[in-house]
């Protein structure tokens, strides 16, 4: 048993770490009231090799574990979880091909990837179907050599900017989870229509936006593994991005905790700093407490994946925990600065909006507790 | 070229430095260890002199303890070919660092044409080993540089002295500059940088190896201790239209007396 | 008795006033002083009214400027020829720059930029700061002599009784030797103000200004000290000064040398900005303004009248 992490993975977490503190943070309150979109940032991380972690160094990639790219997010979701968001969209949307792709298809669709900065976008959640997944109407109809795309999409990170959809979609409703089909579908085909940016309480940074599909012909040697074959590739996908995303909560918690650190030492009440009153102490105990539990959760799940062992469980109780974590610990810096910390001059209340998104999407903390249980329950 | 980039490992700057327990040096116990900061400028600055001259290498020196070697490895990552770690304590004096960078520098077999350093390490704030070194090696060196240009086997170099003023000189290589802030934005490691980083020779030298023993030390510490507590702030009243003139007067030349900043 | 040399730089004719302070910490010891190029009579008198024993005015070609191994190169000969056991100068750029080229080619150790020192017998004791002041250490040189120490420019204070020497003075001709690197042109600073992050005297003001003209009260003052005027967040949105003048956790942070903080309450917004200043003077007309609670010196006065005071009292102090 060993928890320390490598030297190369220490380096790893500084330089990212210095990246967050030096190019991330002082920009994520104006990106966040202005909702600029951080490219410059993900065009930067991308040069030094913060992007696309899932893409194997067979196809041009770093060749990382999923225990070094969640040692990554941590450090990079520091410095904001709305450009981290956007920053880790890639390896959500580009973990299918490499879960589910042909060699050709890796070769094809992942290079490009590490040549230039390009983005993906993951199409999965419909504006009636979130949580019942299964239950997507995106359809595909045979025609020729090619497939017909017809179908509405929402809420898909990056959709504004993305040069690859990897799209869920049905060869028949009525199949439920049996008829879903994984397809890679550039973004420039005639027919797709890119809705306008969402309005969000928080993560205002990250691009998010809904895509319409209208008679859009994709080859079928776009398709992921086979017809069908969708449902289990969406699974695994998820089963190693939930770690990933659980590292947005963990860096947005250590960030709220550093914050609520400084500040009470610093404010003064009753003559003395606020953090020699027990009231604050407590609150800044559960953050800790709370921290150590979500990293070591986030690191299992990445070992257990990295190791091919069922993951799922963890990954969802990493993704639970870390998420409800975050939005109880951002609220309590906000608790911690008063009435500063409910005004935008300070940067608590920002962390405590960008929380809220991380307990919805990618399942959302009620869904994790589904997998959960099922898991626990032997269903 | 043959570059020779010398660094040292300090703690952090946001490292609450304490004395250790009988005051012959801090506790570095609990330290986090980072590459000086103006060493990143010269290692920078390396890095675009060989990319502007074909077939240069770029050797990484560093004096100090092998227990952590982030200073070394952070060189390598950003691009330096390969490192050479003189195995010491951390609190030798400029002196005996210069002297084991020379006998380093002598033992790699290569002849230095251009040797960059920090113009300090934030740690002793001694500003000395870039000018100690190239007098030992018997070599010009311009300190405090803040820009730099080359012509073949010439460079021109800005100074930076008292006021923000600019003393510009022209030397011919080999020569050795001391970097500071403004001469260059230092680039990140990339994290492929840190992957090939690994591969990358890194040699270890003993002091006796580079002919330096502790008893060549020409400056010792002795009882590290905290700067005096800041004492509680003066206030004056001068609500008093009468009493502002003295009070004023008093407060300014307090400034120069006491507080000593004019 | 230690033999001493203290070599003094000179600005428009005049010794460096660190010399003075140097000297006036050396009564007790055998005292030369040595400047390169010529030193006219009434600087020698200062020289000698300080404790100064003899003066060696060193001349020689290619000195008319600086250059770290002309000046070093000098030097040596000139010290070669005594019997010092100690050299001692300011910390200044200059002395920075050639001091450890000079002590190394005698061999020697240097301590660099001492903020006080005695001796004890013939033994110089210094102490000095490291960890950019976080820490204090005592410092002592051995090895071959002399040994050479540096002295931080207003550390040890003028001394109020100085002991005079003979203040004897006399010419040395010194060798420049080789220089490769040499000064080719100099360029002056930019007569811009220095931006505030880099300030090393910073005057703010806030909402108390009322107004952006009331701030050129403020621009005096600084024009007189060489500061750059600074802002908090209130003066700011209230459109008295520009936003990038604003110092303050939304703002820049800053920390000067000398902050004067004027019409300014305090917001802990501003404290983030600015508490890291070296020295902080506040001036309010609120005695119970949080900004006293991190003022060094709290002037509880009207800022309209105590700047323009304060003001012809810098004029005084620096004319």
């Amino acid at each position: 048993m060993d928890f320390s992490l490598s030297t190369e993975q220490k380096e790893i977490f500084e330089v990212a770490r210095k990246f967050a503190i030096k190019e991330m943070l002082p920009k994520a309150a104006e990106f966040d009231e202005s909702a600029i979109f951080p490219r410059e940032i993900i065009d930067k991380a991308w040069e030094l090799g913060f992007t696309n972690t899932c893409i194997p160094s067979e196809y041009g990639g770093n060749g990382f574990s999923l225990l070094d790219a969640v040692t990554i997010g941590e450090a990079l979701s520091y410095g904001c979880m709305g450009m981290y968001t956007s920053i880790m969209c890639n390896d959500l949307a580009l973990s299918p091909i490499v879960i589910g792709g042909s060699a050709e298809q890796k070769e094809k669709f992942l290079r490009p990837f590490t040549e230039k900065p390009l983005l993906a976008s993951f199409c999965l959640t419909e504006p009636s179907h979130g949580s019942d997944a299964a239950g997507i109407q995106s359809r595909i109809k045979e025609d020729g050599d090619d497939y017909i795309l017809n179908g509405e999409k929402m809420w898909i990170t990056n959709a504004g900017h993305a040069d690859l959809l990897i799209v869920y979609c049905t060869i028949d409703p009525s199949l439920k989870h049996k008829g879903i089909t994984a397809i890679v579908v550039p973004a420039d085909l005639d027919g797709i229509t890119v809705g306008k940016k969402e309005n969000k309480m928080g993560q205002n940074c990250s691009d998010t936006c809904g895509i319409r599909f209208e008679n859009v012909r994709v080859p079928k040697e776009n398709v992921l593994g086979a017809v069908g074959e969708g449902w289990a590739i969406a699974m695994k996908t998820l089963d190693h991005s939930r770690p990933l995303v659980s590292t947005i909560a963990l860096g947005g918690s250590v960030r709220a905790m550093d914050c609520s650190i400084d500040y009470a030492n610093e404010r003064k009440q009753f003559g003395i700093p606020i953090s020699k009153h027990q009231s604050i102490q407590f609150m800044i105990a559960d953050m800790a407490q709370k921290i150590e539990a979500s990293r070591l959760l986030i690191q299992k799940a990445a070992w257990l994946s990295d190791n091919n062992l069922d993951s799922t469980l963890i990954a969802s109780a990493a993704k639970a925990f870390t998420a409800d974590s975050c939005m109880q610990i951002t609220t309590d810096a906000v608790q911690i600065y008063g009435g500063y910390g409910y005004s935008r001059e300070y940067p608590v209340e920002k962390l405590m909006r960008d929380a809220k998104l991380i307990q919805i999407y990618e399942g959302t903390s009620q869904i994790q507790r589904l997998v959960i249980s099922r898991k626990v329950l032997g269903k | 070229m043959n570059i020779f980039v010398c660094v040292k490992q300090v703690p952090d700057t946001e490292t609450k430095v304490q004395p250790n327990g009988d005051g012959t040096f801090i506790e570095t116990s609990s330290i986090k260890w980072i590459m000086n900061p103006y060493d990143e400028f010269a290692v920078e600055q390396a890095l675009l002199v060989k990319a502007a001259n074909a077939g240069s290498t770029v050797t990484v020196l560093r004096v100090g303890g092998v227990k952590d070697t982030e200073a070394l490895r952070t060189a390598m990552a950003m691009g330096a070919d390969d490192a050479i770690l003189v195995d010491a304590e951390d609190n030798l004096d400029s002196y005996t660092i210069a002297k084991s960078l020379k006998g380093a520098i002598d033992k790699s077999g290569k002849s230095a044409d251009l040797i960059l350093c920090g113009k300090q390490a934030i740690d002793d704030d001694c500003l000395q080993v870039p000018q100690v070194l190239a007098t030992m090696m018997e070599l010009p060196s311009v300190s405090v540089i803040v820009g730099f240009e080359q012509a073949g086997d010439t460079v021109t170099v800005k100074r930076e002295i008292e006021g923000g003023a600019l003393e510009i000189y022209e030397v011919k290589t080999p020569v050795v500059l001391a970097t500071n802030k403004g001469i260059n934005t230092p680039r990140y490691a990339s994290l492929p940088g840190i992957m090939k980083a690994k591969r990358k020779p890194m040699q270890q030298l003993s002091l006796a190896d580079v002919g330096v023993s502790l008893e060549d030390r020409r400056v010792v510490y002795s009882d590290f201790s905290l700067p005096p507590e800041k004492p509680a702030g003066k206030k004056f009243d001068a609500m008093d239209d009468a009493a502002a003139a003295g009070v004023v007067a008093e407060v300014v030349g307090l400034l120069r007396t006491e507080a000593k900043v004019l | 008795m230690a033999n001493v040399l203290v070599f003094s730089e000179t600005n428009n004719g005049n010794v460096k006033p660190v010399t003075l302070e140097i000297l006036g910490k050396l009564t007790g010891q055998s005292i030369d002083v040595a400047v390169i190029g010529d030193l006219a009579d009434d600087q020698v008198k200062v020289l000698a009214e300080y404790g100064a024993g003899k003066v060696h005015k060193l001349n020689g070609a290619n000195l008319e400027k600086y250059s770290p191994e002309g000046y070093a190169n000098a030097l040596h000969g000139f010290i070669s020829g005594g019997s010092y056991d100690y050299v001692m100068t300011g910390a200044t750029s200059l002395a920075k720059d050639m001091v450890p080229r000079l002590a190394t080619k005698f061999d020697a150790g240097m301590a660099s930029d001492c903020v006080n020192f005695l001796f004890e017998g013939d033994t110089f004791q210094g102490t000095r700061p490291l960890f950019a002041g976080k820490c204090l250490a005592k410092v002592s040189l051995q090895g071959p002599k002399p040994h050479f120490i540096t002295v931080r420019p207003n550390a040890l204070g003028m001394p109020e009784s100085p002991t005079a020497g003979a203040g004897t003075a006399s010419d040395a001709s010194v060798e420049a030797g080789e220089i490769r690197a040499a000064i080719k042109e100099i360029i002056a600073s930019a007569s811009e103000k220095v931006d505030l992050t880099e300030a090393n005297i910073i005057i703010s003001g806030g909402r108390a200004m009322k107004n952006p003209e009331n701030f050129s009260i403020l621009s005096e003052m600084a024009d007189v000290i060489g500061a750059t005027v600074g802002a908090s967040r209130a003066a700011v949105d209230s459109g008295y000064a520009a936003p990038s003048m604003q110092v303050g956790q939304t703002g820049k942070t800053v920390s000067p040398s000398l902050y004067i903080a004027c019409g300014i309450s305090g917001a802990i917004q501003h404290l983030a900005g600015m508490r890291t200043s070296k020295v902080i003077v506040a001036i309010n007309t609120d005695p119970d303004a949080p900004i006293f609670t991190k003022a060094d010196y709290g002037i509880v006065g009207d800022l309209y009248k105590i700047v323009p005071i304060m003001t012809e009292e810098f004029k005084k102090i620096l004319a």
